[in-house]
């Protein structure tokens, strides 16, 4: 449900031209780094980039799905790392308060995250529960009108970056699944939180993850997104398409350059007398990559008009996801494969790429909780 | 203080540029436009000016066919305030735009007039100066550096302007015809939710003859044909030989 074509050009057009003017240069500072620098964050703030999918009324753009899909297809065509800074606050971590937060807590937060001013993790994963996220350990214990919070939460992205978490834990133990747990706004500073030592992670430089730890953390009852106790999780689970179809978007555009640096080596670099783009072998290797691609962007459009139109998209959401990520490695594998042995150098952009993009297929639901979703909701379906 | 700043839609500079098979012009079906670079710098140095407080309002003015909506939008979204698109589909050439903007001039009294040197389509670098010729106010083109003050009543702009060799300071009252060079500064990306207020910053719509102004063109384009292909390359042994190739078989020295 593109608004206005014009102005998305527009859009469009300046985003795609920030990252070949200012983000791509950047890239191997940023790596070597593993830091963005602060005057490309400011810029980033400047050029709107925090609060593409939050509300107009709250500062930020209200771009539809399908608009958000073609702008992730632009800022993928760089570093993931750019896209990380600005993910959590366009994602999950402000995706809960807008579809369930109060009207104060929007008022409050969202402006705030629109601007880029704060940025806001979301906090889900514990060291024993991951792909089973609804098993989560973390506990709020109700304390007058505040809770206090204690447990782990690992792998949180920008979580040394964060103003605000949103904190995933269990309210009702005697529920164990996803009906007894609770999602909190905590904000940095607040006595008990603590963040872990920064991950060492194998790509993604410049983007940073850590744990997140709960010590009788107290926070205001009115903290609770929503208000309400126990509907965390259904308030997590209203916004997972967006994040699947977002992330999908991503892998696209990261294979979009990932072939785009292969084909212009492959041009440029001689084997036998002649660019190895003329041999047959290479040739199938750059066709296969960009049928896959264009598969992916066509079928995530679709899927994004589609849920811009109201209909429920959760299998077709999954499908991109798991498509589009899987697609993403083999063409980060051609990639590497067409450079040769400067594919495994870092001269190359494409061994940090290769690095890089492996994480799409683990996180927002590895591949294989993507595949039970798809199939679990064929057999629904089929069951009526 | 009003400024008026002209801004053409021309082919992007990122494109390569073909030319029609028939020799009639540059092809431009399904090709990238965008906002002529120096008047996207016209665009800033006057939005800069605004935001100084010496300007209080900034109009841009395209001449063109209905697209060229968007390179109005586009200033906008940098941060002009309104727009007006003197809509043809006519060839319209240097001494039609300038009419057309004396026009303009006339209606709206800016006090100046910032224009790009030039536009990277035909290169002309003639608008700015015909625009001042008709109207009889002082020029500062090529401009690398522009101050303007009030100096006992009379509003004047120091200009510094880019020449062979080195730089011209030169003073000129206002009002006047400024047109900018690559160093005057940087232009800002526009931000992503200027871009979405552009759109609702009023445009207004004239047709030339509205303004009474005969865009007729003046002269026949004959015909246009790419530059020679660049031939091959020769490695040469020592400088020696270099100095003679130079001098007798380039003759350029
Ligand atoms: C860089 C990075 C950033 C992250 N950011 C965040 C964040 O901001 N917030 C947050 O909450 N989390 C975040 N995560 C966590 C991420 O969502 C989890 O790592 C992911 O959900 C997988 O969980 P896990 O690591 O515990 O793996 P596990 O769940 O232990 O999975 C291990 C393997 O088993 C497979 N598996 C598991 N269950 C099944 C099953 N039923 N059937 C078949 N196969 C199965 C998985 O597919 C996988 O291959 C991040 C992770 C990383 C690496």
């Amino acid at each position: 449900m593109i608004r206005d074509q014009e102005t998305l050009t527009a859009l469009l057009d300046t985003l795609s031209r920030f990252v070949r003017e200012r983000l791509v240069p950047a890239e191997p500072l940023v790596a070597e780094t593993d830091e963005i620098p602060a005057e490309i964050v400011a810029e980033m703030r400047e050029l709107g980039l925090f609060g593409l999918c939050i509300p107009e009324e709250f500062g930020g753009l209200g771009l539809t799905m399908e608009e958000e899909v073609l702008v992730a297809f632009e800022i993928a065509r760089t570093s993931p790392a750019f896209r990380s800074l600005i993910g959590t606050n366009n994602g999950i971590g402000s995706q809960g308060l807008i579809v369930d937060g109060t009207p104060e807590q929007k008022a409050y937060y969202l402006p705030k995250l629109a601007s880029g001013e704060l940025i806001a993790s979301f906090a889900l994963t514990e060291p024993g529960s991951g792909s089973d996220a609804a098993s989560l350990r973390t506990t709020a214990r109700r304390d007058g009108d505040h809770y206090i919070l204690n447990g782990t939460k690992r792998f949180i992205t920008n979580a040394p970056e964060a103003g605000v978490y949103t904190v995933m834990a269990r309210t009702n133990p005697e529920d164990k699944g996803a009906g007894g747990v609770t999602a909190f706004i905590v904000e940095k500073g607040t006595p008990g939180l603590s963040l872990g030592k920064i991950d060492k992670k194998m790509g993604q430089k410049g983007a940073h993850t850590s744990d997140v730890i709960l010590e009788d953390c107290r926070v205001p009852a009115a903290n609770i997104i929503g208000g309400k106790e126990g509907v965390g999780f259904k308030t997590a689970m209203k916004v997972l398409d967006k994040g699947r179809l977002h992330i999908a978007a991503i892998c696209v555009g990261a294979a979009e350059r990932m072939l785009d640096d292969a084909l212009s080596y492959a041009m440029e670099r001689r084997q036998f007398g002649k660019p190895i783009a003329e041999f047959q072998l290479i040739q199938a290797m750059l066709a296969d990559s960009k049928a896959e691609i264009y598969a992916a962007r066509s079928m995530i459009l679709d899927a994004a008009r589609r849920r811009d139109k109201g209909e429920k998209i959760s299998t077709e959401a999954s499908c991109c996801k798991l498509f589009a990520s899987e697609m993403c490695g083999r063409v980060a594998d051609r990639a590497v494969q067409i450079h040769g042995g400067a594919g495994y150098v870092s001269e190359y952009a494409i061994e940090r790429f290769y690095r890089d993009v492996r994480l799409f297929r683990i996180y927002e639901g590895t591949t294989q909780i993507q595949q039970l979703v798809i199939a679990r909701n064929m057999i629904r379906d089929a069951q009526g | 203080m009003k400024i008026l700043v002209p801004v053409k839609r021309v082919v992007d500079y990122n494109v390569k540029v073909r030319v029609k098979a028939d020799g009639t012009g540059v092809d431009i079906a399904n090709v990238k436009m965008s906002m002529n670079p120096f008047d996207e710098i016209a665009v800033e140095e006057a939005v800069r000016l605004k935001e100084a407080g010496i300007a209080t309002e900034v109009v841009a003015v395209s001449c063109g066919v209905a697209a060229c909506q968007e390179t109005i939008r586009a200033a906008m979204a940098i941060g002009a305030d309104r727009g007006i698109l003197v809509e043809s589909d006519a060839e319209l050439q240097p001494l039609a735009v300038a009419k057309l903007l004396k026009a303009l001039c006339d209606k709206e009294q800016p006090t100046v007039v910032i224009c790009g040197k030039q536009a990277i389509d035909d290169d002309s670098n003639q608008t700015g100066q015909m625009l001042a010729a008709l109207m009889g106010w002082p020029q500062a083109t090529f401009a690398s550096k522009v101050l303007l003050a009030d100096a006992g009543g009379q509003m004047r702009a120091t200009v510094m302007r880019e020449i062979d060799g080195g730089l011209e300071t030169l003073e000129i009252k206002l009002p006047a015809v400024i047109t900018t060079d690559l160093r005057l500064n940087e232009p800002r990306y526009a931000t992503l939710p200027n871009i979405m207020k552009a759109k609702k910053k009023p445009l207004d719509t004239v047709k030339p003859a509205d303004l009474g102004v005969d865009v007729a063109p003046r002269l026949a384009t004959l015909k246009v044909a790419e530059p020679p292909k660049r031939s091959a390359g020769v490695r040469v042994a020592d400088v020696a030989q270099l100095v003679d190739k130079l001098k007798n078989e380039a003759k350029v020295i």
